[in-house]
């Protein structure tokens, strides 16, 4: 057996000394506590956020919603930031507005409330996309949506007569 | 008066008990972490007042970058190097075992069916330089994600079978650059959906929910 002879040199030679086999933890404790608090942190932070989307399906026709039109929110994405919108489909009048609180977030909320006011039903927010858009911008539009609860939105196509009508309005 | 005698009590405490149970709980949080993969592409997701969490498990990442070049890659080792072997059959290429077993370990990958071996072949830290991979085709002409995806899909089935269990499905979660223009997010869109898939998740950053007005 290995000994390690740590007892001071002279005093008492009777026999062995009696060491006391108690170590002192704490620094153990402290790098125990230390490590785990990363660990722990590190784990639950990695998982990533995510958002759900739900696409309406391409092949049921069947299913295609009918409604009134003065329900209908359209919101296009545009180049640089920019947000066009307009309110129902026979001649509208394009509006421009940004991604700020101000901006898209008042709006949504305003008409949420004026759409329910004179038509008795939710809006319906359409979605689209200019192809100068970025992801973020979808992703802040949707994100928008939640913010404000809207009741029912959905992404769509951009179609050629919305583009036509932008630039009838002189944008784009 | 006389003097009260308090006798000394010793500070120290035996602090085994604790020492035991931390360390418990230091194994099992170390054994849990999952290290965060090397990955070929660096993509800063957009922010969303959303607090959903995406699985661990079962699930198929499509990670579009600033250059809208599409990488995927999916969980699970087993479901890899079975999904290779079917894309393999499908495009008629032959991979060595030795192959296949680097495929496994590969969690995110962005290149043609024609460079797949090349890259295979490569160290781990030259195949993740920046700017090797290209990314998956996705045009309509040659789509070879929806290929992957599909495979994916099929091989998380015959996984399933091995198992004896019946598969869960796959998640399908995009991971898109803030900057990444909205034509290829689009496509990649559009190919879920031409294999009816019109469920899945947007990977982004958390934000604070804002206060509305009232």
């Amino acid at each position: 057996m290995a000994e390690i002879d740590s007892g001071g040199g002279g005093g008492k030679k009777k026999g062995p000394k009696k060491q006391s086999t108690k170590v002192d933890m704490t620094p153990m404790v402290d790098l125990a506590f230390l490590l785990i608090t990363f660990f722990m942190l590190t784990t639950t932070f990695n998982k990533p956020q995510t958002m759900e989307v739900n696409m309406p399906d391409k092949n049921n026709e069947d299913k295609t919603i009918k409604l009134n039109f003065k329900r209908a929110l359209t919101i296009i994405m545009g180049k640089g930031d920019r947000v066009y919108f307009y309110q129902g489909i026979e001649d509208p009048k394009v509006s421009i507005t940004d991604y700020s609180d101000g901006g898209l977030r008042k709006l949504l909320l305003d008409k949420k409330k004026e759409i329910r006011q004179t038509t008795g039903k939710d809006m319906f927010v359409v979605i689209k996309a200019t192809d100068a858009s970025n992801y973020k911008n979808v992703v802040d539009v949707l994100d928008e949506m939640a913010i404000t609860g809207a009741p029912t939105y959905a992404l769509a196509d951009i179609t050629p007569a919305d583009l036509q009508l932008l630039k009838k309005n002189g944008l784009e | 008066m006389g003097k009260v005698k308090i006798p000394r009590k010793s500070v120290s405490l035996d602090m085994t008990a604790m020492c035991d149970m931390a360390f418990l709980l230091l194994n099992f949080f170390i054994l849990t972490a999952k290290f965060k993969a090397e990955e070929p592409v660096n993509v800063e997701t957009p922010g969303s007042i959303s607090e959903l969490k995406l699985p661990d498990i079962g699930v198929m990442t499509i990670t579009v970058d600033k250059d809208n070049r599409v990488f995927f890659g999916v969980e699970g080792q087993f479901l890899r190097k079975e999904m290779l072997k079917l894309f393999a059959g499908q495009y008629k290429i032959g991979y060595t075992p030795k192959e296949e077993q680097e495929f496994m370990l590969l969690s995110t990958f962005g290149v043609p069916a024609t460079e797949l071996r090349g890259i295979l072949n490569l160290e781990n830290a030259e195949r993740n330089k920046p700017g090797l991979q290209k990314g998956i085709p996705i045009d309509s002409a040659d789509n070879q994600l929806r290929d992957w995806i599909a495979q994916a899909r099929y091989a998380d089935k015959v996984v399933a079978a091995q198992k004896g269990e019946t598969a869960k499905g796959l998640r399908i979660a995009i991971r898109g650059d803030a900057q990444t223009n909205y034509p290829t997010i689009r496509r990649v869109i559009t190919t879920l959906q031409d294999q009816n898939i019109n469920k899945f998740n947007l990977i982004t950053n958390l934000e604070g929910v804002p206060v509305l007005p009232k």
